[in-house]
């Protein structure tokens, strides 16, 4: 059973997805999807302990051995990732059935569930297997199914939102598969450790540095790495609040995985930094993202615009500790990655839970909230506090690697603009606080109760994870340290 | 180097034709067909990929001693499924946006958003409660027969072509 892990965490959702379906009854079948979420949830628990304690695991589907057949490799960074994902996904789900009450038709309710699981099990196979064929398709069962959640709704402009990301989305997949394709065409494999070990032999060919580019392009469309978010915004601030919430918090952040697996597991660190100045570019770039995606932040009147702005900043930062190319900053960047998806699901849901008793997110609904909602717009603050990088809270500790990181490299103008960056955080978070605590509220505005339990305890789990992780960061460095070593294959 | 990479010249083209078709056009189906080239042109550099000189099918014979690689062919068959299984989800979506648009050209759908956000800013910029409610009837009132006259402009162009 153990043994099986590894294909168990994939599969248990994607089967779980059709019976979804037979069960019909919206309830028992949010039950269901909680349930299958929670399993997949201790699955990776446990996957990571046992790659803590005894290494790399790897999982030959089917009996077929490596090279030949597909096989799934957990080592230190996917069983981070994994757990990321489910612990995300199971939260957000207890809040589901409250939430799509309001925002989803009732005859699409089951469906709302069987997509998310079919995009859960997406994400889960991404980060899963090791094989680079398998990473497309797994993307595109993922992509697939979050074009049709993020449509769901009954906003019309989630449409439109949902066309343009599908456009972006398959062009990004297809450049990914068109890579793959190049690779194997010089390698004849596409066993990632395997490509690993050929590739250096061809690393000079310029088909190799062809499919390099390729595959670059196509992770940061899907990254939303700045100029290639075009499609972030609008998908998010129009999608179902319970979509958001998921997506915000783990699709990038798997784009961002694939990226690591691909230039330091795949091509290797040093054809991914020496033939292309990567390091320059992607510090170019993850910077001009911070600035850019916050100030457009600060002038947005939907709140969910705003967050969502501010994700592609977020994405920033990661990009900017990824570019450093050392344990450090990679350190960083994975821990920025398990203390975003925790502030910003945080955010998201009690983002839902003000849409699920007010109707809309737009700034002057906000106008004295903080009476009325106190626990939801609490969480908001905290939330926000997490993203300004205030001490005590988890922002705190990964803006403090990240800085930490720069200055072993010298690198102190950048760590200035890194502080800058957070401080237009500051801008935009007090827009929220100060119509919230020390406005009014506008007469036309109808007086609401605070948001449902159902809604509070999934938020506050994750607000009081905020601050819990901001303080006691020996599980969360502990992990994130030991994948970065990993990768650059430096024993502790 | 231009007989002998024929395909790939032909895969290039393709690609780019397609490329050029999604970004464009502002019509939504034509970008669907322009994504369905480019998506194709992948589908042949796939198979063009593992043929072989001189090798024929992957089944075991006497006198045969050279075979074309079925692995890549295998894979590209999946990717077909993936790029159907997107096309159909696309052509859904666009289904739903003329629904609720009443249009598949993409600068129409813009501006239908945009007159949908003006409407929420400028109920941002009143801070009287009063002239709120009036304010936000008003545009209301406009937006609707903004949209009652695009429609019917849409009508109008339709019957002329």
């Amino acid at each position: 059973m153990i043994a099986h892990f590894p294909i168990l965490q994939v599969i248990i959702p994607l089967m779980a997805a059709p019976i979804c379906l037979i069960l019909k009854r919206p309830k028992l079948v949010w039950l269901f999807a909680l349930i299958v979420s929670g399993l997949a949830f201790s699955i990776s628990i446990l996957l990571l302990q046992q790659v803590m304690t005894s290494g790399v695991i790897s999982y030959e589907l089917g009996g077929w051995q490596a090279p030949w057949g597909i096989e799934y490799r957990i080592d230190k960074l996917n069983a981070f990732v994994l757990l990321i994902i489910t612990a995300i996904s199971t939260i957000v789900l207890f809040a589901a059935q409250t939430s799509i009450e309001k925002e989803i038709p009732k005859n699409k309710h089951t469906y709302f569930y069987v997509l998310f699981l079919l995009s859960l099990t997406g994400m889960l196979g991404i980060v899963a297997t090791g094989d680079a064929f398998n990473v497309f398709v797994f993307l595109e069962i993922s992509s697939l199914s979050a074009y049709a959640l993020i449509a769901i709704g009954k906003d019309k402009r989630a449409l439109w939102a949902s066309y343009q990301y599908l456009i972006m989305g398959t062009i990004g997949a297809t450049f990914i598969l068109i890579g793959i394709g190049l690779m194997y065409q010089m390698t004849g494999t596409l066993n990632m450790q395997d490509l690993s070990q050929r590739l250096p032999e061809v690393a000079q060919t310029r088909t190799v540095f062809t499919a390099f580019a390729f595959v670059i392009v196509g992770i940061c469309l899907k990254l939303a790495l700045f100029p290639l978010h075009l499609w972030l915004p609008n998908a998010y601030a129009y999608a179902p609040s319970i979509v958001t919430a998921f997506f915000a918090a783990t699709a990038t952040k798997v784009a961002i995985y694939l990226l690591i697996r691909f230039t330091f597991s795949v091509f290797g660190l040093s054809f991914s930094f020496t033939t292309i100045p990567l390091q320059t570019l992607f510090m170019a770039l993850g910077l001009l993202g911070i600035f850019i995606a916050s100030t457009s932040a600060i002038y947005q009147n939907n709140i969910k615009h705003l967050f969502a702005y501010s994700s592609i900043a977020q994405i920033g930062y990661m990009i900017v500790g990824f570019s450093l190319t050392t344990v450090a900053g990679l350190t960083a960047t994975l821990l920025h990655l398990f203390n975003h998806a925790l502030m910003k699901s945080g955010i998201f849901l009690a983002l839902a839970a003000v849409m699920y008793r007010i109707g809309n997110v737009q700034l002057n609904s906000f106008y004295g909230l903080g009476k009325q909602m106190p626990l939801t717009m609490a969480a908001i603050v905290i939330g926000g506090l997490s993203l300004i990088g205030v001490p005590l809270t988890v922002g705190f500790i990964s803006k403090w690697y990240l800085l930490v990181a720069l200055l072993e490299q010298g690198w102190w103008p950048v760590a200035v603009l890194i502080l800058l960056g957070s401080l237009i955080a500051v801008i935009y978070i007090w827009r929220i606080v100060e119509v919230a605590y020390f406005k009014e509220p506008l007469l036309n505005n109808k007086p609401v109760k605070e948001a449902p339990l159902y809604f509070l305890i999934p938020i506050w789990t994750l607000i009081i994870a905020n601050i819990y992780f901001g303080i006691d960061t020996r599980l969360s460095v502990q992990v994130a340290e030991a994948a970065a070593m990993s990768l650059f294959e430096v024993t502790p | 180097m231009l007989i002998g990479h024929f395909n790939y010249w032909i895969v290039v083209v393709l690609m780019m034709i397609g490329l050029y078709i999604v970004i464009a056009h502002g019509n939504l189906i034509k970008k669907i067909v322009g994504l369905v080239i480019f998506q194709t042109s992948v589908f042949i550099f796939y198979i063009s990929m593992a043929k072989v000189d001189g090798g024929t099918a992957p089944i075991l014979a006497d006198d045969i001693s050279q075979y074309s690689n079925p692995l890549p062919h295998v894979l590209i068959l999946t990717a077909i499924v993936v790029g159907i299984a997107t096309t159909a989800l696309a052509l859904s979506l666009v289904v739903r946006i003329k629904e609720e648009y009443g249009s598949i050209e993409e600068q129409k759908i813009q501006s239908q958003d945009n007159l949908s956000q003006d409407k929420l800013s400028q109920e941002n910029l009143s801070q009287d409660n009063k002239i709120l409610v009036n304010q936000s009837q008003i545009n209301q009132y406009q937006t609707s027969q903004a949209q009652e006259n695009q429609i019917q402009e849409y009508q109008q162009d339709g019957k002329h072509r």
